[in-house]
Formats: C-alpha cells, structure tokens, sequence
C-alpha cells in the first residue's frame, strides 16, 4: 500500500517533467512552428538552472535561469526559421545538436557539484490523509503549476481572442496576414513560450527531479514531449494524460526491474514508449479530430505577402 | 466619362493612373477608373488581363509603382488592407480566406478590428444578415458549410465594418443560379443603401444584368468604360478579348459501347471536410461527352478519385471500364486500360510544379518513353520528343521540353496536361475543370480538342462548375448535389433553370421525364 503510493507519487513528478515541456511545445505547434530542438533547450536549461541553484542557492532562481535560457535558444531558432525561412525540422535539429553539445561544454565543471539540501513539500492537512496525502499532495509546487498550465491553456485557446488569434495563425498564416495580424510576431512569442516551458521543465528536472548535472541528463525526454503533442492531437489534456502514463510505465518499469522480476531490462525499458504510443494512437485514432486539431501550416514556410 | 475635375468630388473612388509592373509582365498600365456613391461597377477582363492586381491595389494588398487611389475626393496612400478597411473598403476573395476550424461568429471576429466580444458579434452578425437576407448561422464551424454558405459568411464580415466600397472578386463562380439571384438581390440593396459595389468577372450576363457601368481590361490595359445594360455580349467580348470567341461546331452524337459506369457507387466520406457518395450510377458511352454540374464541394472530388483511382474504397463491382470492375484498381492499372484522368489542381496533381514538362509527360507516359524493366532507363531523347510533340501540337508558350511546369501560366499548362492525356489516345477521358481559369482563347481551344476526341470515338465524361462550358461542349448532363447525382438529360432539352433546381438537389420532385440512361 505504502509503496503503491509511492509509485504514484513517483509517476506525477515525472509525469511533470514531461507534462510542462509538451505543453509549451503544443502551443509552439499551434502557431505552426515545430521545434525539434526541444531536447537541446531543456539540456541547456537543466545546466543553466543548475548552475543558477549552485551559485545563488534559490530554487527559483535557478527555474527563472531555465526559462530564461529555453527561451532564449527559442528565440534563435525562431529568427531563423520565422525571418529567414530556414526549414523547421533541420534548424530544430541543429538546435538540438548543439543544445546537447553546449550544455556538456558549459556543465564540465558542474558534474561535481552538489545542490544544497533539497527541500521537501507538504501541502497542510491534505498530505496528512493516509494514502491519497503521500501518493498527490506531498509534491514540488511545479508537480500543480503542470496541471494549472493545462487548465490555463485550454481557457487560453478555447476561450480568448488571443488564443483563437493563435489557432487562426497555425492554420492558415496567409489568411491571418491578409486580416492584418502580425504572424511573424506571433509565431515568435508562441515559439519562445515553447522553449521557457520546455527550460522549466529542464531546470526542474535538474534541480528537483534528479538532482544532479550529468552530460545528456534529459536523455530523450525532449523527443518524448515532442512525440506527445502530436500522439495527443494537440489537446491540452490529452497531453497530461499522456505525460502522466508515460511516466507511471516508467515507474513500474523501474519497480518492476528492482524487484528481480524475470523480464529481460530491455524489454521493461521499451514498455513506456510503447504502451504511450499504443493508447495516445487508440484514443486519438479519429483522423477527423486530427484533422480539426492539427494546425494545417505546422513546419511549412510562410512567406508575408510579395 | 465624367473625366472633369469638379465632377470627382462626388465620386466615391478614383484610380488614377496605376501602373504595375512585375518582372515578367506588366500587370496594369495607366490604368483609370471611377466609381460614384452606390453604383455597381463591373471590371471586366479574362484571366490575366490585370482585374486582381487592380482590386488588390485599392484593397492595400499591392503597393503600385504609379498612380494614385482617392477616396471620396481625397488621395489616399493604403499601405495594407487593415488601412482599407479602416477607411471603409471591404473585399470579398475569389478564394475564401476562412478559418476551416473555426466557427463563423470567430471568423467573422477574427476579421474584425474593434475590441468587440464574441457575443456582440453574434449579435451584429445575426442582425446584419437579417437586413440582407443572409442565412448565415454564426456557431457552425466553417468546414461544415458549403461553398455559397461560406460566400455569404464572408459578406457578413465585410458588411460589418460598413464599407464603403465592396469589392468583390468573381463572387458568382461558385454559386448555383438561384444563389446568384439571392446575391444580386444583397448587392441591389447594397447599393441602394450608398454602398459602392466593384464587381469582378468575366460573366457577360451576369455584368449586363447587374451593372450600370462597366471599365474593361485588357492586357493590363483599359480598353474601354461603358454600359454594359447598352451593350451586347458580342461587344463587350470584344472589348474583352479584341475578338469573338470562335464557334464550336457540335456535331450528331454516335455512340458506341459503355465505356466508363458506376452502379450502386456509394462512399462514405472519411473526413469532416469531404463529401459522402451516395448510390450513383451513370454511364459514358464512346463518342459522346458526358458532363457533370454542380457547386464544388458536392461530392465531385470524391467522386473523381473514386474514378480515377486515387481513392480505392469504391465497393467491388461499381466502377467498370469497358465492362471490367475496375473499382480496386490503381491509376496506373486504368490509365493502361485506357482511362486517362485531367485533375483540376494543374499544379501539384496534374503536374508536380518544379519538374520539366518533359519529365512530367514521362511520369504518365512512362511506357512510351523508357526501357525495359528492371531497369527502366529514361530515354531523355525519347522524352523530350514527346514534349517537344505535345508543345507544337497544342499551341502550348513555353521555352521548351526542359521548362519547370511551373514557370508556364495556367493557361499555357492546362494545354499542355489536356494535351499530354490526349496525345496519349484515350478511351476515356476524365476532365474536371476543363477550363478553370484560362483565358478566353485556350479555353476555345481546348474545348474543341475535347470535341474532335469525341468524334474519333473517346468517352469523355467532364466535370464542372461552369454551366455555359458544359451547354457547349456536352452531349448529356448529369448534376451532382450533396453526393448524389441526378438522372442524365440531353443537353438539347436542359435548361439554365432545371440545371439550377437540380444543383439544389430537386430532381426527384420535379419530372424525371426528361431522364434516361
């Protein structure tokens, strides 16, 4: 009983890792820019928040620097491929590549370094409940802000100007244009939301989750929140959901392989990329709701008006 | 007309002296034109002749090289369209600029500049329609709506920023006849409200109908201001083109056997955007043309991929070619049974846009010009021969065989795919759009190379939106509406109307007499 709470207690924080970066990724997604380079901004974020953490000794600081340093590299990249046309998958790619490199570059004298000691959480009263206390409400506040964000973009793209403004821009640039929208503009502010989302994430993971600096610490979890925005149909919850199943089969995996059981570790390590994959495709298996939910410019060039 | 300075002051709009140049062409020169408070003002012009670069220029959209726009009097320097609209001129694109995904009241406040709420929108919406009898229905999502039902959404949206000037580009393409009536009907009372109305097309009828002043373009030029209710179709064609139209000549059908049939055709639609087929059946004979009306977006895409054999979920034994179920076969399996296919997208499905014409006629004419397989050597000789064939006999203007299919006009490529499919000697021909925006000459061209295949014994079945095109050129109509299609009828004994009832989808009710087949 206690080690089932546990496990889900397990699940949610690294559900959360996932959760935050794929989100700023969806709305990335939802003006029409993929950026592939999401697995290079959270390595350089995990550096920068760490480093951040070790000088100054404030959480928050280092989650700032994360952000700071996402949206930065998004920034970048957003130039280049919203100005200058330069292709999306390649220069996302380029991002990624040189995001793993710069981060071990810059983390060299970090490896050694220990963060002061990590504080634990405890939501009064609630964490108090047996079982449900431990298993949700003993969390990092972040572990909340991934479920908030959620909420918080569904409101945003559903119910504001501004976020139909956004949906309109991912699916047809030309015609935003001819309304007289900024698309540049808003492509990049959607692009640098993308890359501070996927630097929380970043910074959270080396900063509470791990937490530690270790070359290539992200170790495909970019690539992961990427996949989940598109195996979720661009849907805020989906990817929760998602973010939250991948986490939890890795968890068991984890469990499972620590208990001995006799299942070669190769195939435990696989479980969560396949179960993922599996039902995020059997719940988003309507190619209509794809259809409606993709932005229709995603990784196309837009040129304004000649 | 009305060239003296003191009458400008009531004009509504004023073009003076325009003059727009792009690399390859000149698309206005010194151009005029002038517009009075609630008139309806025709430009007329074939493709090309410079009508959009013209509206796009008062509409903000192009910035001219020369020449002025004034407003109510006043020059007026429109950087954007935003700028237009803020000074009161709204347009309406050939090519609507709607969000699929999107609900009509979010469009229609998307394109709004005020800090409305969407529920004020609604309002406004709903109250704008009811003025002009626009059944628009503000919380349907656009990819639901029809083509006419999305015309009339993007008039709302024009109207709500009370225009001065509503420009409006070949707006009727796409509407059944009686759509057009309803149209007309909201742009009387537009006017009749001050609203000046700019009306682009190349529809005679239609300009002599509505219009009391029409400017005629061509070639970039004004070839001349009059009014066209004084005008006869034969002269404004003139002004229009500087000639008339050559006449077809149609001769007596003699049919041979079925070539192309559907029985029980029936799909179901797999996306939200696309049309369900519903049991169609029909038949092309050899040696006639067989054509299909109706508003796009009624199945014929569908239907079209069905025949084609882009899309193989046709169930078995409903498509046959010469008495062969070909209805899980694939394009190439039909094209070597003799059915050739001309899609109405020239560029992407007729030809991919940056290969040469050469390596285009290759890529559905491979048996003629490569060797044996496994291999299958391109023989570039061989290949350009053929282009080079397919450009002199069509009249097609290109630089030659090793020309990008995109560097051709639309005309020049719509030839020259027509031409690569006929030069192939079909037994089936499918046409969708035969004409779609290609000048008045090519057009007549084309069409009388539909005709002669016709008469060496081809089946054609031809599919599209222009009523008049398939009067001239059919030898029986079918109309296709809201994926089912409707029993055949002699072009000889087809009316305008009929055809508009049944592009309604009213053929069950009225007679059916007329049918067979």
């Amino acid at each position: 009983m206690e080690s089932l709470a546990l496990l889900i207690a397990a699940t949610f924080n690294a559900g959360t890792v996932l959760a935050i970066a794929a989100l700023g990724l969806l709305i990335s997604e939802k003006s029409g820019i993929v950026n592939l380079g999401a697995e290079g901004m959270m390595l350089c974020a995990a550096i920068a928040g760490f480093a951040a953490v070790v000088h100054t000794g404030n959480d928050w600081v280092g989650f700032v620097a994360g952000m700071a340093a996402g949206a930065g590299l998004a920034a970048i990249f957003g130039v280049l491929v919203i100005w200058l046309n330069t292709n999306q998958y390649a220069t996302g790619l380029a991002l990624s590549l040189f995001g793993a490199g710069f981060s071990a570059f810059v983390g060299v004298k970090y490896v050694q370094e220990k963060l002061p000691p990590r504080p634990s959480f405890a939501i009064p009263g609630l964490s108090d409940i047996p079982f449900i206390g431990p298993a949700l409400f003993k969390q990092h506040p972040l572990a909340y802000v991934a479920i908030a964000l959620a909420l918080a973009i569904i409101w945003f793209l559903f119910k504001t100007r501004a976020g139909l403004v956004l949906r309109s821009v991912g699916e047809s640039p030309e015609s935003a244009h001819s309304l007289g929208y900024p698309v540049r503009r808003i492509r990049l502010l959607a692009v640098m939301f993308g890359g501070a989302m996927c630097g929380l994430s970043g910074a959270y993971l080396s900063v509470i989750y791990t937490p530690l600096w270790v070359e290539g610490m992200v170790s495909g979890k970019g690539w992961i929140a990427l996949a989940l925005t598109t195996f979720a149909t661009w849907r805020p919850l989906r990817v929760l959901f998602g973010a939250y199943l991948f986490g939890g089969v890795t968890m068991m995996q984890f469990h499972l392989q620590s208990q001995g059981v006799d299942i070669p570790s190769q195939l435990l390590s696989m479980a969560p990329y396949v179960a993922t994959i599996v039902v995020l495709a059997l719940i988003s298996r309507n190619p209509a709701w794809i259809r409606i939910n993709m932005p229709a410019s995603m990784g196309k060039p837009f040129y304004p008006g000649s | 007309m009305g060239g003296i300075d003191n009458t400008n002051l009531a004009l509504r709009l004023e073009v003076k002296n325009v003059t727009k140049r792009y690399p390859s062409v000149v698309a206005n020169s010194d151009v005029n034109l002038q517009v009075a408070p609630g008139e309806i003002h025709a430009v007329l012009g074939e493709n090309g002749a410079g009508k959009s670069t013209l509206m796009k220029i008062i509409y903000g959209a192009v910035k001219p090289d020369m020449g002025e726009v004034l407003l109510d009097g006043q020059r007026r320097l429109i950087r954007n369209p935003k700028e237009a609209r803020a000074l009161g001129i709204s347009m309406v694109f050939q090519h609507f600029s709607l969000f699929e995904t999107v609900t009509v009241a979010e469009n229609i406040w998307l394109g709004l500049d005020q800090s409305l709420t969407l529920e004020n929108v609604r309002e406004q919406t709903m109250r704008k329609a009811k003025i002009y009898g626009l059944d628009v229905e503000p919380d349907r999502p656009v990819h639901s709506l029809s083509v006419g039902e999305r015309q009339r959404v993007e008039i709302v949206r024009a109207l709500l920023s009370d225009p001065k000037v509503l420009i409006l580009d070949e707006p009727t393409s796409v509407l059944t006849p009686q759509a057009v009536r309803k149209l007309f009907v909201t742009l009387r009372q537009l006017a009749a409200d001050g609203c000046s109305v700019l009306y682009i097309s190349h529809k005679l009828d239609e300009i002599r109908e509505l219009c009391s002043h029409c400017t005629v373009l061509r070639g970039g030029k004004v070839t001349g201001h009059v009014d066209p209710r004084n005008e006869s179709n034969a002269s404004l064609s003139r002004l229009m083109i500087g000639a008339e139209p050559p006449k077809l000549q149609h001769r007596d059908v003699k049919t041979g056997a079925i070539g192309l049939q559907a029985k029980g055709l029936s799909i179901i639609a797999d996306s939200p955007f696309g049309a369900t087929l519903d049991n169609i059946n029909f038949e092309v004979r050899a040696g006639e043309i067989v054509g299909i009306a109706g508003v796009s977006g009624n199945g014929q895409q569908e239907f079209l991929a069905a025949l084609s054999g882009e899309c193989t979920r046709a169930p078995v034994g409903s498509i046959s070619l010469f008495g062969n179920d070909i209805s899980k076969r694939n394009p190439r399996v039909r094209r070597a049974g003799g059915l050739h296919f001309v899609p109405e997208e020239r560029l992407g499905r007729g030809a991919v846009p940056t290969l040469s014409l050469a390596a285009n006629t290759l890529l559905s004419r491979a048996s003629d010009v490569v060797g044996k397989p496994p291999l299958s050597w391109i023989w570039p000789k061989a290949t350009a021969t053929l282009a080079e064939g397919i450009i002199k006999r069509f009249n097609v203007k290109a630089a030659g065989p090793s020309a990008q299919a995109k560097s051709l006009s639309g005309g020049n490529l719509q030839k020259y795919i027509v031409g690569r499919e006929i030069s192939a000697n079909p037994k089936v021909l499918i046409v969708s759009q035969p004409t779609w925006g290609v000048d008045v000459g090519a057009a007549a061209q084309i069409r009388g190379e539909l005709l002669k295949l016709r008469d060496e014994g081809c089946a054609l079945l031809v599919v599209s939106e222009e009523l008049d095109e398939l009067f001239e050129v059919c030898d029986r109509l079918h109309v296709m509406a809201k994926g089912r299609l409707s029993p055949s009828i002699n072009t000889a004994d087809a009316t305008v109307e009929k055809i508009g009832e049944w592009m309604s989808g009213l053929w069950d009710s009225a007679s059916t007499g007329a049918a067979h087949a």
